[in-house]
């Protein structure tokens, strides 16, 4: 894998989790629990869809083979997305909804931290732009995974069962494959290692103050996001996303 | 449609495409670069119509060579909706003052804090009803406590969070305690 390669599917797969954990976020559009939450939510939706599109122009000036960030993001099937299982899983309760939002932005959030000071000056720009919204998303969901863990048995009850149920989407987050390697070798990506315990670190203090749980470290995870290989959901998704650009392909106005 | 007793012998399409072309006798020889500043403080942004995208700090330089005239301009947000229409109303105001050869360059870096918005931009803000972005946005704290922020309409220091998010990316919802009405905050980013 050529240093160009590696880049680009990294690029993808900040570009598809983005994407999708959007688009998961907008299904609440009109059914959120409360104004207030609607408007986060589709803010942070609004945001991450922003810098989706910013990832992807980029990915598609290297893949350079005519298509733009537009048939990036909506004319590839579930095998070419390479996001982050977690990102795909389903709203469910609010608990799982804020328990994956806080899951990922940790992620997301020392991810971006480390790609700010990227060799590669497009990726840091990008990535300057995005960590001072991150960090707004992340300052959100903690204090929602606090306030239900730490708010009445039934809000406890859930957030815990949130937790276990999300925690196999995990791993995923904190295990590097060949071109995440690469990608810190060439002082792009961020250091494995150290993002590993970053994101360790800070979920076990948000828990902990959320009085709830976290499940072992190695407990069995599932894999397979980053190289295109998906939960049943993903393809769901992408039927109800993409359908107006598969319907009317390169229409030019809608 | 033409009105009773107009004598202009055009007819009404003729005029509505001719208002809208550029004055075939502009003259861009003579303009400066103050000059298109000056013209590009009256575009205002489309969601805070009360600040100019000069206030706002979302324009970061013009280049005029007498040829050529190219504009910089950042965004606030990744996703802002507006930023497209934000380009627009630049490109048509200057096309409109006569520049034929515009070009608008989106740049990310340094990335816009809202250290960017002038002291002028946000006391325009606050008038119009919004707090403005309190503090430095270098020095807030990642999972903090949230800042003090003062209501727009009266003062008071009083005030407490509804929202981390308002009613768009840029601004969270507040409400405050003393006169009772919610407000925009304009964050700190």
């Amino acid at each position: 894998m050529t240093q160009k390669e590696a880049l680009t599917e990294y690029l993808l797969r900040l570009a598809d989790s983005d994407m999708i954990l959007g688009q998961r976020l907008c299904e609440l559009c009109g059914k959120a629990p409360a104004l207030e939450e609607e408007m986060a939510l589709m803010n942070v939706a609004l945001d991450l869809v922003g810098q989706a599109r910013n990832w992807y122009e980029y990915a598609a000036e290297l893949i350079d083979d005519g298509r733009d960030a537009d048939k990036l993001a909506f004319r590839r099937d579930a095998h070419d997305y390479r996001n982050l299982l977690l990102t795909e899983q389903p709203n469910e309760d609010y608990a799982v909804t804020m328990g994956r939002q806080f899951f990922y932005d940790t992620w997301h959030y020392f991810t971006l931290k480390s790609l700010v000071n990227a060799s590669d000056e497009r990726v840091a720009a990008i990535a300057a732009k995005a960590l001072k919204e991150v960090t707004y998303h992340l300052r959100r969901s903690s204090e929602w995974v606090k306030r239900l863990g730490d708010g009445t048995e039934e809000s406890h009850r859930r957030m815990q069962d949130a937790v276990d149920i999300l925690w196999r989407f995990t791993g995923e987050l904190i295990t590097p494959d060949e071109t995440d390697q690469l990608m810190a070798e060439t002082g792009i990506g961020p250091d494995p290692e150290q993002l590993k315990e970053d994101w360790r670190g800070m979920v076990k203090e948000v828990l902990q103050e959320a009085t709830l749980t976290p499940k072992p470290d190695d407990a069995w995870m599932y894999l397979g996001g980053k190289r295109g290989e998906h939960t049943e959901h993903l393809g769901f998704i992408l039927a109800e996303m993409q359908f107006l650009q598969r319907a009317y392909p390169d229409a030019t106005t809608w | 449609m033409p009105q009773h007793g107009d004598t202009d012998p055009r007819s009404a399409v003729d005029k509505l495409i001719a208002s809208d072309r550029v004055p075939a006798n502009a003259n861009t020889d003579q303009l400066t670069e103050a000059d298109i500043w000056a013209i590009l403080e009256d575009v205002k942004d489309p969601e805070v119509p009360a600040v100019s995208v000069v206030e706002l700090g979302i324009v970061r330089a013009v280049h005029w060579d007498g040829k050529e005239l190219s504009v910089d301009v950042t965004p606030t947000y990744s996703g802002c909706p507006a930023t497209e229409l934000i380009e627009e109303l630049i490109e048509e105001a200057l096309r409109a003052a006569g520049f034929r050869n515009v070009r608008i360059n989106q740049v990310l870096t340094p990335a816009w804090t809202t250290d960017w918005i002038t002291d002028e931009g946000k006391e325009k803000l606050r008038v119009f009803g919004i707090a403005p972005p309190q503090g430095s946005a270098s020095k807030r704290s990642l999972l903090g406590d949230s800042e003090e922020i003062t209501c727009p309409r009266c003062g008071s220091a009083h005030t407490e969070r509804v929202s981390e998010f308002g009613s768009t990316a840029c601004k969270a919802l507040y409400r405050c305690k003393d006169c009772l009405e919610p407000f925009d905050y304009f964050k700190c980013i």
